[in-house]
């Protein structure tokens, strides 16, 4: 019979009428009020009806995985021996990985020696050119850059407030730990330690040189105090006179003039191309 | 050679690709040679051969289809204009590719429309972009950018406003990165260009006439304007690009008499940002992200397609690991969750542009909703996925579907990931389709507004090169996930929708029962993903290199997107050691091409009418105009 498809059809609109209505009275409008529980009804799976979120009254909580503009992780204050230092090396990977080209990064030098240092002297995020894509995250190394879950980036004043420089994007490590408890965890069984790469390999340095050199097996115990009594020289080390460190010079400071050399060739051979590309 | 002899003829429709290209070579061994560049594939036909050697392609041959039509610059490496041509035959199979070469000077191709229209927009890009000239071509303007643009953008030589460096990553950034605004560097206004006879007071003129002067096709705008009063039976109407129902800024321009439509032309470009430019300055996986922008409803199948491209290039390299099976369920699962998406999307926008104003739209964006909020916590964005890596993905599915949030709200949700997931397939999902085949396939209003109304013929579906629903809508079941199997669709089982009328009824039709396949493929890999718990979704167990090199080739990776068939087609010109940079970066993009045939389809219908084919083909404009 004609008309009856339609009828159907304004049944199922009929029954979502109804069904708001069922809920709020199963939840005694409980639903609406703010709190954690019952805005949990209303996101839930199994909710019926009325499901908007009153934002920003209301603010749905975003995954783990969720990316927005990115942050530094620095260590946190207590921290034992690298209170305030940052995660990054200023390796430039997350600059030659962003697809929009977003982070400017000045590798910092030592005042003394004028050789690079393991972390940067300033670091810039354009936030209106991020695309939010995580690479990276995803891609340094050292899990330094992480992705935020704080979207209310909202400003009067692009020209000022939208390039994010190092201590507007640094954020202490717990941060990190608070917001992403899991992926932090992972990151750690990769890392296979919760301390930054370095820093543990300093660590293992440490404890190895102090056993070679005291090769006695009572030495053996307490290797970790010894770890962080090296590590910590040799965070030190970094701005004032050169670390003693166990086996002669930074080994760090040898990779980096090694990079350097490298890259300066392959700065040459880019300028080459560029040249036959121009002809 | 026009006439060979019919047995052989016979054979020659079903003649692999291989025989076709042998068939070729030694029919018009003067107009044919092998493209026997490393990586690369099919033949280099003769411009001035090329009409001729086209038909016997579509019609001996039985090539049918003509995927897509794309150029190339390559300058400084020949120094010629290239244009690749991609046809299929509709009953399957692999590609037939051919390419015709001319100088970069005086840039001219035979055009192909009078043997495939759907090389009409295609062509016009090519002049656009490319600034090759198709004699024979019935309307060839500029299609993305504006007439009285300076230069071919996709040229290698040409450079953009805010040019930096030929190529990503840029050395300006890092180790001494000293943060600049382009804009303050390179002030927008001293660097654009005029072509010499344009006439910049054109750009002043605020009478009607200007607005209609870059058009050509059907649209006689001269003799209409010059009739005044009411005498006039025949009207210009303009549509858009700020109107709600083109689906973001897209114009129409028909001309009407009475009620009815006798011709429309899409005007189009408002959106373009010369995406394929970008993607040759990026690196490959720099493009990843880029491609979520696109068709933003699925941007999971746009990185399939994508990364299918890039994987078949750097399948020809040494150290290549093809994606783990886990990781290829994985994938297959995320595209036929945007692929439900993305037809919820476009039936509920569908039923706005006809008049069911948004009631519908929202019921199906519930579902949606939850579906999106799988995505973001997997892959971190709802809409931009940027999922997929080259031979893997970017992580593997969380444990539990969670939110540790510092905002506000903390344990709002929290579900177990297979849980979700099951619930979701097997009772969310289908429920969803239930209620929407309810609501709407009975429906007596629906009915008479959508049947008989935009139809596209079987022929014309496949001369036009529509794609996706469109073109099964219209009775050719040309699925690429069967026509030319890709990832694991080999093993699922599922069928191709297809609906006989070719009107707007029958692509919605297509589009519920696709969903429904959808349903049943991502049950079947439900299982799939339980029995590879715990492998690696990539296959050397650790995440793939962030520059990765690609070796010397070309690649067309097409994959069957809501809309249609997505294809990139990608070519690396490195040398030894492959390169790191896309030499030419083309999205042969569904939403555009399908637009092709919206003349024909909206000819003799009312204007209300319209705005509901647009909506049955389905555009989104990001994809559009890229």
């Amino acid at each position: 019979m004609y008309g009856t498809g339609l009828a159907k059809g304004l049944m199922l609109t009929l029954r979502h009428f109804v069904e708001s209505y069922v809920d709020d009275v199963r939840y005694g409008f409980r639903k609406y009020h703010h709190s954690t529980d019952n805005f949990g009804i209303r996101q839930g799976t199994k909710t019926k009806g009325v499901i908007t979120v009153q934002y920003p009254d209301e603010k749905v909580a975003v995954p783990e995985r969720f990316r927005f503009v990115p942050f530094l992780i620095v260590e946190d204050e207590d921290h034992p021996t690298r209170a305030g230092k940052d995660w990054c090396t200023s390796c430039g990977i997350c600059a030659k990985v962003c697809p929009p080209q977003c982070i400017w990064i000045v590798r910092g030098n030592d005042p003394n020696t004028g050789r690079p240092v393991p972390e940067p002297e300033a670091f810039f995020i354009d936030i209106d050119i991020c695309m939010n894509c995580g690479f990276c995250a995803e891609y340094c190394p050292f899990d330094a850059i992480k992705m935020d879950h704080d979207y209310e980036l909202a400003s009067y004043d692009r020209t000022t407030h939208h390039i994010h420089d190092k201590e507007r994007l640094s954020k202490p490590n717990s941060y990190w730990r608070g917001i992403a408890p899991t992926r932090a965890y992972e990151e750690m069984l990769v890392r296979g330690t919760w301390e930054h790469k370095d820093a543990a390999k300093e660590a293992r340095r440490g404890a190895a040189s102090s056993r070679a050199s005291a090769p006695r097996p009572a030495a053996e115990r307490p290797a970790a105090p010894q770890a962080e009594v090296a590590s910590e020289a040799s965070a030190s080390g970094e701005t004032a006179a050169p670390a003693p460190a166990a086996e002669g010079a930074t080994p760090w400071t040898e990779d980096d003039a090694k990079r350097e050399e490298r890259r300066r060739k392959a700065l040459e051979r880019k300028a080459r191309r560029a040249a036959k590309r121009g002809q | 050679m026009d006439n060979p002899a019919p047995a052989p003829e016979r054979q020659l429709d079903t003649a692999t690709v291989d025989e076709a290209i042998g068939f070729l070579r030694s029919e018009h061994a003067d107009a044919v040679t092998l493209d026997d560049r490393d990586g690369y594939e099919g033949i280099i036909v003769e411009g001035g051969r090329l009409l001729d050697i086209a038909r016997v392609i579509r019609d001996d041959l039985g090539f049918d289809y003509l995927s897509s039509a794309t150029a190339v610059d390559y300058l400084g490496a020949g120094d010629h204009l290239e244009m690749v041509y991609h046809a299929y035959r509709t009953s399957g199979g692999g590609a037939l590719v051919f390419k015709a070469q001319t100088d970069r000077e005086n840039a001219e191709i035979p055009s192909l429309v009078s043997i495939w229209r759907g090389a009409d927009f295609q062509e016009r890009e090519a002049w656009d972009l490319m600034g090759i000239k198709f004699p024979g071509h019935p309307n060839l303007k500029r299609i993305l950018m504006w007439e009285g643009f300076q230069g071919h953008p996709l040229r290698k030589d040409w450079r953009e406003a805010y040019y930096e460096e030929e190529q990503k990553p840029f050395d300006s950034r890092w180790p001494g990165g000293h943060v600049h605004r382009a804009e303050e560097k390179n002030v927008f206004g001293k660097n654009v260009t005029y072509p010499p006879d344009i006439d910049l007071g054109r750009l002043m003129d605020t009478s009607e006439s200007a607005v209609y002067q870059s058009l050509g096709l059907g649209v006689d705008v001269e003799r209409i304007m010059d009739k005044d009063g009411f005498e006039t039976n025949e009207l210009v109407v303009n549509m858009g690009p700020h109107h709600p129902s083109t689906h973001g800024v897209f114009r129409m321009v028909l001309t009407v008499d009475g009620e009815t439509v006798t011709s429309l032309e899409p005007v189009m470009g408002y959106l373009h940002r010369n995406h394929e430019k970008i993607g040759e300055r990026n690196t490959y996986l720099h493009n990843i992200p880029f491609t979520d922008r696109l068709d933003y409803i699925s941007s999971m199948g746009n990185n399939h397609g994508y990364v299918l491209a890039v994987e078949q290039l750097m399948s020809l390299g040494r150290k290549y690991n093809p994606p783990t099976y886990r990781c290829e369920a994985l994938r297959v699962m995320m595209v036929e969750l945007s692929r439900i998406v993305n037809h919820l999307w476009a039936i509920g926008f569908w039923l706005n542009d006809i008049g069911a104003f948004f009631t519908p739209v929202l019921y199906f964006v519930q579902e949606r909703e939850r579906i999106l909020d799988f995505f973001e916590a997997v892959a971190g964005s709802r809409m931009m996925c940027n999922y997929m890596r080259f031979g893997g993905l970017f992580g593997d599915l969380p444990a539990r579907i969670k939110s540790v949030s510092n905002l506000t709200n903390d344990r709002v949700r929290d579900y177990n990931t297979m849980q979700f997931l099951t619930e979701m397939i097997n009772e969310r999902i289908p429920r969803t389709i239930d209620d929407l085949e309810r609501l709407l396939t009975q429906n007596e209003i629906l009915l008479e507004r959508s049947i008989g109304v935009g139809v596209l013929s079987r022929e014309d579906a496949v001369n036009y090169s529509a794609a996706g629903p469109l073109l099964r809508g219209s009775g050719v079941a040309y699925d690429i996930r069967r026509a030319e199997p890709y990832s694991i669709y080999p093993e699922l089982d599922f069928d191709v929708a297809v609906e006989e009328e070719g009107d707007m009824y029958a692509r919605y039709r297509v589009r519920v029962a696709e969903m429904r396949e959808s349903v049943r493929i991502l049950k079947q890999i439900l299982p799939r993903l339980e029995a590879t718990a715990g492998e690696s979704i990539w296959a050397d167990g650790k995440p793939g290199a962030y520059a990765p090199r690609v070796p010397h080739g070309e690649a067309y990776g097409r994959v069957e997107n809501g809309k249609g068939e997505l294809g990139y087609y990608v070519v690396s010109a490195g040398g030894r050691g492959g390169s790191a940079n896309p030499w030419r970066y083309h999205v042969r993009a569904p939403s555009f091409i399908n637009l092709t045939p919206m003349g024909i389809m909206s000819r003799g219908h009312k204007v209300a009418d319209i705005v509901g084919i647009l909506g049955s083909i389905d555009i989104v404009l990001g994809e559009t105009d890229r």
